[in-house]
C-alpha cells in the first residue's frame, strides 16, 4: 500500500510518496490545476505506483481539482500534520507562493492559524515579482542580498513596492542593496503576521522559501526569536497529506474491527 | 408570475440594468437555496418572497401611499419600527446585500466604505431598486462614520431624517436616546399627518414584540441538536423579516416554528449527524447576502445562531407592554433599543457577553466572527472578541469578507481549515 500526499500550490505542485516506497517530487502548476492533476497521475503511473493501491490526500489551492483523491484536507491541517511529525509543539511559518500562514501547533494538533489576506506583500510571489524586476531569479536574489545592506521599502502592496524598487534602480542604488530590502520587507511583512499569533517556543519556517538560510535568520530577527527552517520544508504540506492519508487507513481498518 | 414592470417603469428605475440583476438573482438563490435537501416546509413562503422580491411587496407598499399611507426606510435596527407603525406609516428595510449595487456606490463614496453602504447608496442613485424609490422618508442615524456622511448624499436626492445616537450606554445616553424618540414621532406625524398617542404606540408595541417573539421562536429551535433547519434559511426568514408586514412576520415565523418544533419531536434532521455547530457573529448580512452561511454550509458544519443585527440583536430584548402614557413608553422604547449592542459603542463588552451566553444556549463549536471589509467598528472589536472567546475555551476563527465572490475559495480554505481543527 502506498500512502500519496499531492499538495497544489499556486506555483508548484508537491507529492509525496510513503509506504512501500518514499518519494518526492515537485511540478510546476500551470494555468489549470486539472492538467497538473493529470500530470501527476502521469508521473506516479511512470514511477511504478499504482493508484489502485494508494491512499490519496489531496491539498493546496487546486485540491479539489485532484480527482483521484480519496480525500481533500485544507493545506493548514496538512502542514502542521507534516510538521507536528518532528516537532508536537510548535508554531509554523509557512510562505506560500500565493498565500502565508502561521500555524500553532500543541500536542500534534493544529490549535490556532492566521492566513494573510488577499494581497500579496509577505508571499514568494512579491519576491518573485521584485526578483524579475532585479533580472535575476529568487535563489540569486538571496545570494546577493547576503552582501548587501538593506534599502528601505515600504510599501504593503506589491504594486506599490514594485515602483520603490524600480526607483532605487533608477537612482543608482547598488543591487544588492535592493535586493536585501526586498528580504527585508518580506520578513518584516511575515513577522507582522507570525506575531499575532501567541508563539511556541520552536518556530519553525516551510515552504518553497525554507531551503534559504537568510530568509529563516530575516524573520527571526524581526519576530526576536530563532527561526528554524524545516527539513524538506517545501514538501511539508505533501508530506502531512501523505501522513493523513496513512491515517485514513488506520480509521477505515479500525472501523472494519 | 405577475408582470411589474409597469410599476418599476412608474418607480422611475433603470428598468435595462435592473433587468440584469432580475436575470442573476434567481439563478444564485437556486444554487444556494433550492440545492438544499430536506428544507422545511414553512420554507415555501419565503422562496415566493424571493421569487417577486421586487414585485409582491413593493406593491403593497404602492397600495399604502395611494390610500395616503407614508413609508419609512430605515437602515440600521436602532430605529424603533414602533413610531412609524404608530403613525399609521410603513417601516421597510433598506439594506444593499449585492455586489451588484457597489459599482453605482463607488461613483460617490470612496472605495474604502464597507459594501453595506456602498450597495445601499448604489441601489438609490442606481435605480435599481423599487424599495430605495417607493420610501417617502429614509431614516439614518449617527452610527458610524461611513453611514453619517452617506446620508449627507442620499440626502440631495430623498429627504432623510437622521437620527443621532449616543455613542456611550450611561444613563444620559439614554436619556438622549428618548430624546432622539421625541424628536422621530414628531417627524413622523408632519409626514404622515396621523398623531401617535398612547393608544396607537401601545398597538405597535405590541405589534413588534410579537414579530419579535415569533423569530425567537424560531431560533430557539436552532438551539436543538440536531438543528431542524439550516442556518441559511434562518437567515433567509430574518433578512425578509426587514421587509415584510410585522403581522405577517410574525405569522410566518410562528408557522415555521410550529414546523420546526414538530421536528424537533420527530428527530428530523437537516445535516448528517456530528456535524459541526457555528455561530456566526459580527455585521450585518443584508438579503441577497448568503455568501459565508453556504461556505460554512457546504463545508459540512450547520450555522445555527446569528449573534448579527440580521440574526439575535434584531428580536431580541421585548419592548416593556406595561406603560399605558407616552412619556412610560418612549422610557421604555429607549431602553429596550439601547440594550442593542453594536460595535459603534464604546466600550461595547455586553456584545462579547451576549456571544458567549449564545454559544452556550446553542450548543456551537466554534466561533466566526465576520466583518464587512472596511468595517473598522467591527474589524478593530473582533480583536477583543477573539481574545474573549479563546479565554472561554471557545475555537474562534476571525473573517473579513465583500460582497466580491473573489476571495470565496480562500474563504473556502479558512472555513475548511477551522472545521478540520475543530475535529471531524
Ligand atoms: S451593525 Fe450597528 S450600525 Fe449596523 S445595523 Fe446593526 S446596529 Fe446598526
Ligand atoms: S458594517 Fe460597519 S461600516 Fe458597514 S454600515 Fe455597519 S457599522 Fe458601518
Amino acid at each position: 500500500m502506498n500512502y500519496i500526499g499531492i499538495d497544489i500550490g499556486s506555483t508548484a505542485a508537491k507529492v509525496a510518496v510513503l509506504g512501500e516506497t518514499q518519494q518526492y517530487f515537485v511540478l510546476p502548476t500551470g494555468w489549470s490545476s486539472i492538467d497538473t492533476a493529470r500530470a501527476i497521475q502521469e508521473q506516479l503511473q511512470q514511477r511504478g505506483i499504482s493508484l489502485d493501491e494508494s491512499l490519496v490526500v489531496s491539498t493546496g489551492y487546486g485540491r479539489s481539482a485532484v480527482n483521484f483523491a480519496d480525500k481533500q484536507i485544507t493545506e493548514i491541517t496538512c502542514h502542521a500534520a507534516g510538521c507536528a511529525e518532528k516537532y508536537p509543539n510548535c508554531s509554523v511559518i509557512d510562505v506560500g507562493g500565493q498565500d502565508t500562514k502561521t500555524i500553532r501547533i500543541v500536542d500534534g494538533v493544529v490549535s490556532d492559524f492566521l492566513m494573510n489576506d488577499k494581497c500579496s506583500a509577505g508571499t514568494g510571489k512579491f519576491i518573485e515579482v521584485m526578483a524579475n524586476r532585479l533580472g535575476c531569479d529568487i535563489d540569486h536574489l538571496f545570494e546577493i542580498a547576503e552582501r548587501g545592506s538593506a534599502l528601505p521599502i515600504s510599501s504593503l502592496c506589491t504594486v506599490f513596492a514594485e515602483s520603490e524598487v524600480i526607483n532605487h534602480v533608477g537612482a543608482g542604488k547598488p543591487r544588492e542593496d535592493i535586493a536585501a530590502g526586498v528580504v527585508d520587507s518580506v520578513a518584516a511583512k511575515v513577522a507582522g503576521l507570525a506575531g499575532r499569533l501567541a508563539l511556541s517556543d520552536q518556530v519553525v519556517l516551510t515552504g518553497g522559501l525554507s531551503h534559504l538560510p537568510l530568509f529563516a535568520q530575516s524573520i527571526g530577527k524581526k519576530l526576536g526569536h530563532p527561526v528554524q527552517p524545516l527539513e524538506n520544508g517545501r514538501y511539508a504540506g505533501a508530506y502531512g497529506a501523505a501522513l493523513l492519508a496513512q491515517r485514513l487507513e488506520e480509521k477505515k481498518n479500525r472501523k472494519e474491527k | 408570475m405577475t408582470d411589474y414592470r409597469q410599476m418599476w417603469s412608474d418607480l422611475g428605475m433603470d428598468l435595462e440594468n435592473h433587468d440584469n440583476l432580475c436575470a442573476v438573482l434567481p439563478v444564485a438563490f437556486g444554487d444556494t437555496y433550492l440545492s438544499q435537501e430536506n428544507r422545511p416546509e414553512g420554507m415555501a413562503f419565503y422562496d415566493f418572497v424571493v421569487s417577486e422580491i421586487h414585485g409582491v411587496r413593493p406593491a403593497e407598499l404602492i397600495e399604502h401611499q395611494k390610500n395616503g399611507g407614508k413609508v419609512f426606510g430605515t437602515f440600521c435596527i436602532f430605529v424603533p419600527d414602533e413610531v412609524v407603525f404608530a403613525a399609521g406609516g410603513i417601516a421597510t428595510g433598506l439594506c444593499g446585500g449585492s455586489q451588484f449595487w457597489v459599482p453605482d456606490g463607488e461613483k460617490v463614496l470612496p472605495k474604502s466604505t464597507c459594501p453595506l453602504i456602498k450597495a445601499s447608496v448604489g441601489a438609490r442613485i442606481g435605480r435599481t431598486c423599487p424599495f430605495f424609490r417607493i420610501a417617502d422618508m429614509y431614516v439614518g442615524e449617527t452610527t458610524c462614520d461611513g453611514k453619517k456622511k452617506a446620508w449627507e448624499i442620499l440626502a440631495e436626492d430623498v429627504p432623510v431624517h437622521v437620527m443621532d445616537m449616543p455613542q456611550m450606554k450611561r444613563p444620559q445616553d439614554i436619556a438622549k436616546w428618548e430624546d432622539e424618540i421625541r424628536n422621530f414621532i414628531k417627524v413622523v406625524e408632519e409626514q404622515t399627518g396621523n398623531q401617535v398617542t398612547a393608544e396607537k404606540l401601545a398597538e405597535a408595541i405590541k405589534l413588534l414584540n410579537n414579530k419579535r417573539k415569533a423569530l425567537a421562536r424560531v431560533y430557539a429551535c436552532r438551539k436543538a441538536d440536531p438543528t431542524p433547519i439550516s442556518g441559511k434559511d434562518a437567515l433567509l426568514m430574518t433578512q425578509i423579516a426587514f421587509y415584510d408586514d410585522p403581522a405577517r412576520c410574525a405569522e410566518m415565523a410562528n408557522k415555521l416554528a410550529d414546523e420546526l418544533e414538530q421536528r424537533i419531536q420527530d428527530g428530523v434532521a437537516v445535516f448528517p449527524k456530528g456535524a459541526k455547530r457555528i455561530l456566526i457573529s459580527g455585521t450585518p448580512m443584508a438579503i441577497p447576502n448568503w455568501k459565508l452561511h453556504h461556505i460554512v454550509e457546504t463545508c459540512g458544519a450547520a450555522v445555527v445562531c446569528e449573534e448579527a443585527c440580521t440574526g439575535t440583536r434584531y428580536f431580541e430584548n421585548l419592548v416593556d407592554e406595561s406603560q399605558t402614557t407616552l412619556d412610560g413608553q418612549i422610557h421604555a422604547l429607549a431602553e429596550r433599543y439601547m440594550k442593542n449592542n453594536c460595535a459603534c459603542f464604546t466600550p461595547n463588552k455586553g456584545r462579547i457577553e451576549d456571544i458567549i451566553r449564545l454559544c452556550k444556549e446553542y450548543k456551537v463549536d466554534g466561533v466566526i466572527d465576520a466583518n464587512l471589509k472596511f468595517c473598522t467598528l467591527y474589524d478593530t472589536e473582533g480583536r477583543d472578541v477573539e481574545r474573549a472567546l479563546k479565554e472561554a475555551g471557545i475555537p474562534v476563527l476571525g473573517l473579513e469578507t465583500d460582497y466580491v465572490d473573489t476571495d470565496a475559495e480562500q474563504l473556502r480554505t479558512r472555513i475548511g481549515a477551522f472545521l478540520e481543527m475543530l475535529g471531524e
